[in-house]
């Protein structure tokens, strides 16, 4: 994991330039297909954005009670969220709420912002 | 392609004072699709699709205006066939049913499409949301605006005509995750105060979009407080339950309870667990016709028959 988001995150770059760590933010992504989301659960660290995209035939919405919610979400189409805080967000498609998932983001608060 | 599942246990008490209770009302029950051959289920006797005296109304589900996906890339138009052959019934039914699911997005276009192609039809219609009416930025909002002027929260009702109370619900709105349709305290609260005054021998009819009972758990083809209603329903001799949302017919009678979901005018869905996920089911073109469907409700006087047929649009 960790590998993957300096890589994503462009370390070399970003130490070259004298970038914060906010830089360093990971894009991660899940997939909708056959009212699944995938990977259903995803750890990630703070001010990491989470892009879902919806690959099936019939609309889906993402929905975490509290934190966000998604308009619906036709084939193909997309929707992004930051995490900023820590701790385990669940979620659910609001048209069918059998297709649960869960994001954990690990860290502090002002990780992204401040480090 | 018809399924049905009998609870054979209580049937044959509970058949007889269903039975009893329309002979009383001086009622019987038909349900047939525009088109087609009619097709019998054991149970609920021979079909009758030639009587169409009595009180006859319609009920058509999942329309998806909107969809263009391979399943059907033409939702709109195979909607437009069959309020062609609803046009086209020798008896004019008193009114329509819709189950929900009218579009497939909220869309204001949709809904303006669904509208100008349904009210061809000429027949007064009574609508309930589907989950995929009330995605909207404001969900519920476009629905609430066109459909749900006199209703109470998120669009139900009730109404009688011809001796039948009717009551339109709706399980789709607040959805928990993990969770299947709801109908929620308030709403429950309220069918208990609707049917207060009804006497046991009022025909009752209640229409929502997702299934009353569970169908199949795993796919979310069930309302979680269904049985509270259906509880709220027990003193009554003749219950039938009319539900869209999962693209097929399945029937099953349950003592005095009659349950029968819709086909889609717009495309078919797989048999529960049938594949690995409930999502549209593309079929060869020449064969969608034939997994598509309205179905036509006729209350009879003074049969003792309940008969349910169900046809395709075609084939």
């Amino acid at each position: 994991m960790k590998l993957a988001i300096l890589v994503r995150g462009g370390l070399a770059a970003a130490l070259a330039l004298g970038l914060s760590r906010a830089a360093l933010a990971a894009d991660l992504e899940v997939k909708i297909d056959n009212f699944t989301f995938g990977p259903q659960q995803l750890t990630v660290k703070v001010g990491d954005t989470v892009t879902w995209t919806n690959e099936d035939d019939i609309p889906h919405t993402v929905v975490s009670i509290g934190h966000y919610r998604s308009q619906a979400l036709d084939t193909g189409d997309k929707f992004t969220f930051t995490f900023k805080t820590p701790g385990t967000f669940q979620y659910f498609c609001g048209l069918h709420p059998q297709m649960q998932g869960t994001v954990v983001v690990q860290g502090t608060v002002g990780d992204a912002a401040t480090q | 392609m018809t399924s049905h599942d009998d609870d054979h246990g209580a049937d044959g008490l509970s058949r007889r004072k269903v039975l009893e209770c329309m002979t009383w009302a001086g009622t019987g029950v038909l349900w047939t699709v525009a088109g087609g051959i009619p097709t019998s289920l054991g149970i609920m006797g021979e079909a009758q699709a030639a009587t169409t005296s009595g009180m006859t109304f319609l009920q058509i589900s999942d329309s998806h205006v909107g969809f263009d996906k391979p399943a059907n890339p033409n939702a709109l138009g195979t909607l437009e066939e069959a309020i062609k052959k609803v046009k086209a019934l020798n008896a004019k039914p008193a009114f329509m049913i819709h189950t929900g699911d009218i579009t497939h997005l909220s869309k204001e276009k949709e809904f303006d499409d669904a509208q100008h192609i349904i009210s061809q039809a000429g027949l007064d219609t009574h609508y309930v949301p589907g989950e995929h009416d009330i995605i909207d930025a404001e969900p519920g909002t476009l629905y609430k605006q066109r459909y749900g002027q006199n209703a109470k929260g998120s669009g139900y009702y009730s109404f009688d005509q011809n001796g039948v109370h009717f009551i339109g619900l709706v399980n789709v709105a607040n959805l928990k995750g993990g969770g299947l349709g709801s109908l929620g305290a308030d709403q429950l609260a309220w069918l208990a105060d609707d049917l207060k005054a009804k006497t046991a021998s009022t025909p009752i009819v209640v229409f929502a979009h997702i299934p009353l009972w569970t169908v199949y758990e795993k796919w979310g083809w069930g309302t979680e407080d269904g049985a509270q209603a259906l509880a709220l329903l027990k003193k009554f001799g003749s219950v039938t339950v009319l539900n869209g949302h999962i693209h097929q017919i399945v029937q099953k009678v349950e003592g005095n309870v009659t349950f029968h979901t819709a086909r889609s005018t717009a495309f078919p869905q797989p048999a529960p667990g049938t594949a690995p996920s409930p999502g549209p089911m593309k079929v060869p073109d020449d064969k969608l016709r034939g997994v598509l469907g309205v179905a036509e409700i006729n209350y009879k006087v003074g049969t003792e028959r309940l008969a349910i047929i169900d046809q395709p649009l075609q084939g």
